[in-house]
């Protein structure tokens, strides 16, 4: 401990060292065995085995550097705090926090906003055209439905503290609702988008109102168990839905009824424009941009309004909330069927974007992004989730652009087949390193001085 | 002063076989500060939760009148309607404020029910009409009077979860005042309190009752607090009434001071001499412990 | 009546193996009231061992006794699913102890989407089938062409359900570990304070849990024949009704809901329809939470205020 900020640790210490991260090593072998040590392939009679022990040590190998590291690094922290103690130590858990993150979350979500309102100017200049930007636009299109729908679902998570699972059931019944009534009625897009909201909306109140009794884990259950019996129902209803085909050539988003065609009604004509594939895109882009910071403002001006304030001090504790008169049943239904409705939006806009829907985007998968969206980014905090999302969504984009490792690791090897599984990886990583997500402030509603922001360590997770 | 303001009547509550209050009946009056008493598990507690809507008793029949005439019958309301329509309102004896909220924003989320309706039940806030904004600063000004009573202004926003006990407890009490209760009940409202606090407390049951009208229904084990401030004490054991009467018939009565000492009758008259006389200033220290520690 | 009894046999099998997992879900919950969401994949990781153990037995050692490798394989996969278990909870879910409440309801969802990946990564995204084993059966009764068979592998899914069941009760019901384990149930402050070693308490319980999950595990995969990386979802949500339905923290309970889970998704299938089948089970998962979240052996639950 008291030993001086040597480089090299005392070698009693290495030899722990080197004995735990042996023992690091040993565990991670016998995880390997034999599930990594030996590949099955189908072979002319049966199933083959395919040896890979030396991809075993290897990994074993860098379980136990990595180990080794970790401990070293540990180490020299531990001693560089121990010889001086910063003054922060001791105020840092009740004053540094609530600063930090209150400049944080002014100026952030202004900043996220700009950003997202100029994407695809920088991405066409920076890439030296409208078509070349696509692959920006297309993603920030893909990070902004995960954006909305973070913030559809944080009502119902992070304000009301009611864990919902299976929120992408109204993801669903929005997406299927535009699909079918463009297709079957020929309804537009913007008579589609309220009514898949209202759909989804009705939809939560009919699931929610027998299961909203319930607390915890079990409402999680029970709301997962209704996202997959929508999913099967969609499967298997193959007369309305088309089954796991799904639906097809659903009508394209037109700006406010001008198509976006190559013909003269079309939007480039219309506008005195060369005609360009991208502004449907690039429409589409301030759509989902438009849509989400409308789920913002709801939002914001919802929780301080009395019915925002009841779904935070329902949140916060449930029995009080009755002893002080508030119908918490109606509550938690009008959270949940309002987190439903911004899900129903934002599957509309799926549907139109896509031009095309099925089952198999709506899998219990994308309803744990989703949730696990809002808890990164801390519940309730708008800023936390859409930053969260960015995190989520695009980080994995960039396994992409590994495509240099597969000299190192030969030609088969292709970084977004580990995209799911670093998914998996970095969700319990955060957990781990940040259970109440990346912002856990919480900004009062209302004030008589200063608004000051309110550390994570008092805000109550919810029990429902 | 002699109307009642609640009503308890052959009141029974069974869990599973055990019978946690039995054939209770008593009345609170209008104006009054009403101490339940009892020692521990005499199901004082249980009876609170019947009153409040907590749990729904097994039999009998707890009717709330209000001055109009208007009367509720409690145990066939739901939860929150015992303090929307009847207006009872509530305290909890491990203290049950909304910590991650500020002290003010527990004191509006009390207005609930005046602000839902003054936002037209959401619609009208949401354009931001001038009506709803009156409401609001209405209802901030309502707050800051109780803020002021509790001594509390300094801190209206931070945390409720950060302050003081002593200061979570008086929080506590103003909220559920600022639902307008013409009931109020209060479950330990003196516990951990040091004697400063608790007697601050007495003065401000005392100005609740005096100055708002609020009946005042307390369940309380601080025989100062009890003995000071009530106008009327209702005794449990086991969850049966043994004694109704004032403080100084309380004090007096014998199957009170065993049934708190845990004596035999015969031996009641030996121990009221020695102890009997000390019991307003000097409860019985042993019990309350127990009591606390339990 | 000859179908009747056929579906019967086939659901009892079934529901031994959503018994055997609905254990590790049960016990988890009892002990650190969490729902355990990564337990399905840790069956189906199970599920890949066993045949991988097997395959190595039979093709490269060379071992002819069926029943020697079945042994053999049944002892590889406990173990090495057990540890699978152990660093799981010891990764992911213990620092997270005492935290944030959807902290390790997260980090659980997190390690089921890694577990189903990371055997897709490894063993590939193709169905794997493995040779059939113990083939054959009793007739028990042969009547007009159809005949209701009881096949071996069905006795011996039941039997060795049975056995272990029966172990593993005397191990929570008689021994130090069992007593530790229900005290840390009851109230864990406590028993830390009475000496008992909570951490290892709980690492145990997640040990035992991903055993008996890899007993199903080797069942499943010599009884189907066939397992996928994502096969751990639907057996595991079934299995976790069949723990909700017998009454969650409840052993016999978690037993007795596997084989009425098993018997209800048989039936289904053989009378209503077999595309339904899931949605059946989900129905009773939501069904039976809606109205009696305590189960049928649970004890229910009353709101303290």
């Amino acid at each position: 401990m008291a030993a001086p900020a040597s480089d090299a640790p005392p070698s009693s210490a290495m030899g722990g060292i080197l004995r735990d991260a042996a023992l690091y090593a040993l565990v991670a072998f016998g995880l390997c065995v034999p599930i990594i040590a030996y590949r099955t392939d189908p072979g002319p009679a049966g199933l083959v085995l395919v040896p890979r022990w030396g991809l075993v040590l290897i990994l074993c190998a860098a379980i136990f550097a990595i180990r080794v590291l970790q401990r070293l690094v540990l180490l020299r922290r531990d001693a560089r705090r121990a010889l001086t103690p910063s003054p922060a130590q001791a105020t840092e858990a009740v004053g540094a926090e609530p600063d930090a993150g209150q400049k944080v979350s002014k100026v952030g979500l202004w900043v996220f906003v700009a950003v997202a309102l100029s994407l695809p100017l920088l991405a066409t200049v920076s890439t030296g055209g409208l078509s070349s930007a696509r692959y920006w636009i297309d993603l920030g299109i893909l990070i902004l439905t995960y954006v909305m729908l973070g913030w559809g679902l944080n009502i119902v998570v992070g304000l009301a503290g009611l864990l919902d699972l299976g929120y992408v059931a109204f993801y669903a019944v929005g997406a299927y609702s535009y699909a079918l009534l463009s297709t079957t009625f020929g309804l537009s897009f913007w008579i589609c988008l309220p009514l898949a909201g209202l759909f989804a909306g009705l939809w939560g109140m009919l699931l929610g109102f027998p299961v909203l009794r319930l607390r915890g884990d079990y409402l999680a259950i029970v709301t997962l168990a209704f996202g997959e019996i929508i999913r099967l129902v969609l499967i298997n209803w193959t007369d309305v839905t088309g089954g796991a085909a799904g639906v097809s050539s659903i009508p394209r988003a037109s700006f406010f009824g001008i198509p976006f065609t190559a013909d003269e009604d079309g939007f480039a004509a219309r506008f005195g424009l060369d005609f360009n594939s991208m502004h449907r895109v690039v429409f589409l882009y301030y759509l989902i941009l438009g849509l989400a910071l409308f789920t913002n403002l709801v939002t914001m001006r919802l929780r301080r309004l009395p019915i925002g304030r009841a779904w935070e001090a329902l949140r916060e504790d449930e029995i009080a909330c009755r002893s002080l008169g508030i119908d918490t049943t109606a509550t938690k239904l009008t959270a949940f069927s309002l987190g439903a409705a911004f899900g129903g939006f934002a599957g509309s806009f799926f549907a139109v974007r896509q031009g095309f829907v099925s089952p198999e985007s709506f899998t219990f998968l994308e309803s744990a992004i989703i949730l696990a969206i809002v808890v990164l980014g801390g519940m309730g905090s708008q800023l936390g989730v859409a930053i969260a999302a960015v995190a989520m969504v695009g980080g994995p984009e960039l396994l992409r652009n590994l495509g240099f490792l597969s000299a190192v690791f030969g030609e088969s090897f292709d970084p977004s087949e580990y995209r799911l599984l670093l998914f998996g990886l970095a969700m319990v990583a955060m957990m781990v390193w940040r259970p109440r997500g990346l912002i856990s402030v919480r900004m009062p509603s209302v004030s008589l001085g200063e608004r000051r922001a309110i550390s994570g360590a008092h805000v109550s997770e919810g029990h429902g | 002063m002699a109307t009642p303001v609640l009503t308890v009547e052959h009141l029974t509550m069974r869990f599973g076989g055990l019978t946690a209050v039995s054939d209770l009946s008593f009345e609170a009056r209008a104006g009054d500060i009403t101490a339940l008493i009892g020692p521990n598990g005499a199901g004082k507690t249980t009876v609170f939760n019947c009153i409040t809507g907590f749990y729904k008793p097994t039999e009998g029949r707890l009717t709330l009148s209000h001055a109009d005439g208007g009367a509720h019958l409690l145990e066939r309301l739901p939860n929150h309607a015992v303090n929307r329509t009847a207006r009872v309102a509530r305290t909890f004896q491990n203290i049950r404020l909304f910590p991650g909220m500020t002290v003010l924003e527990n004191l509006l989320v009390a207005q609930h029910k005046t602000l839902m309706r003054a936002s037209g039940y959401t619609v009208l806030g949401l354009l931001g009409l001038k009506s709803f904004r009156d409401a609001e600063r209405a209802a901030i000004e309502k707050a800051k009077g109780w803020l002021e009573r509790i001594d509390l202004t300094a801190r209206a926003d931070e945390p409720a979860g950060g302050l003081p006990y002593g200061a979570q407890r008086r929080l506590e009490i103003a909220r559920a005042m600022c639902t307008d209760p013409v009931l109020l009940c209060l479950d330990e409202p003196a516990a951990g309190l040091n004697p400063r606090e608790s007697a601050e407390l007495n003065a401000l049951l005392r100005h609740i009752r005096d100055a708002d009208g609020t009946s005042v229904l307390l369940i309380e084990h601080d025989m100062s607090v009890v003995m000071e401030i009530s106008d009327h004490i209702v005794v449990l054991d086991y969850g049966k009434k043994i004694a109704d009467g004032t403080p100084e018939e309380i004090r007096a009565n014998p199957s009170v001071i065993a049934a708190y000492l845990g004596v035999e009758d015969e031996e009641v008259e030996a121990v009221e001499a020695e102890v009997g006389l000390s019991l307003p200033h000097d409860p019985p220290h042993k019990q309350s412990h127990e009591e606390h520690s339990a | 009546m000859d179908v009747f009894l056929q579906q019967l046999i086939n659901g009892l099998t079934l529901g031994s193996i959503y018994g055997l997992i609905a254990i590790g879900y049960t016990m988890v919950f009892g002990i650190i009231g969490m729902v355990n969401f990564a337990h399905g994949d840790v069956f189906m990781v199970s599920c890949f061992i066993a045949m991988i153990v097997f395959l190595l037995l039979t093709t490269w050692l060379g071992i002819t006794s069926i029943a020697l490798a079945f042994l053999l394989v049944l002892v590889a996969a406990m173990a090495l699913t057990a540890l699978w278990g152990w660093a799981i909870e010891r990764v992911a879910y213990r620092p997270l102890r005492g935290s944030f409440r959807l902290a390790p309801l997260i980090s659980a969802i997190g390690v089921s989407i890694f577990l189903s990946n990371f055997v897709q990564v490894v063993q590939g995204a193709r169905n794997k089938s493995m040779p059939p084993v113990f083939s054959g059966g009793f007739s028990l009764i042969e009547n007009e062409g159809y005949s209701v068979v009881l096949s071996y592998k069905q006795c011996l899914i039941m039997g060795v359900t049975a056995v272990l069941l029966t172990g593993f009760w005397y191990l929570v019901q008689r021994t130090p570990f069992g007593r530790a384990q229900r005290a840390c149930e009851q109230d864990r402050k406590m028993a830390a304070l009475l000496g008992i070693d909570v951490d290892r308490t709980i690492s145990l319980t997640f040990v035992l849990g991903a055993a008996l999950a890899a007993v199903a595990g080797v069942l499943y995969i010599m009884y189907y024949g066939v397992v996928s990386f994502s096969d751990g979802f639907v057996p595991g949500v079934k299995a976790f009704t069949a723990a909700v339905l017998g009454g969650i923290g409840s052993l016999p309970g978690a037993v007795l809901g596997g084989l009425i889970i098993g018997l209800i998704e048989t039936f289904w299938s053989a009378y209503f329809s077999i595309e339904y089948k899931d949605v059946a089970a989900f129905s009773i998962l939501a069904i039976v939470l809606i109205f009696m979240p305590s189960g049928i052996l649970g004890r229910p639950e009353v709101e303290k205020v």
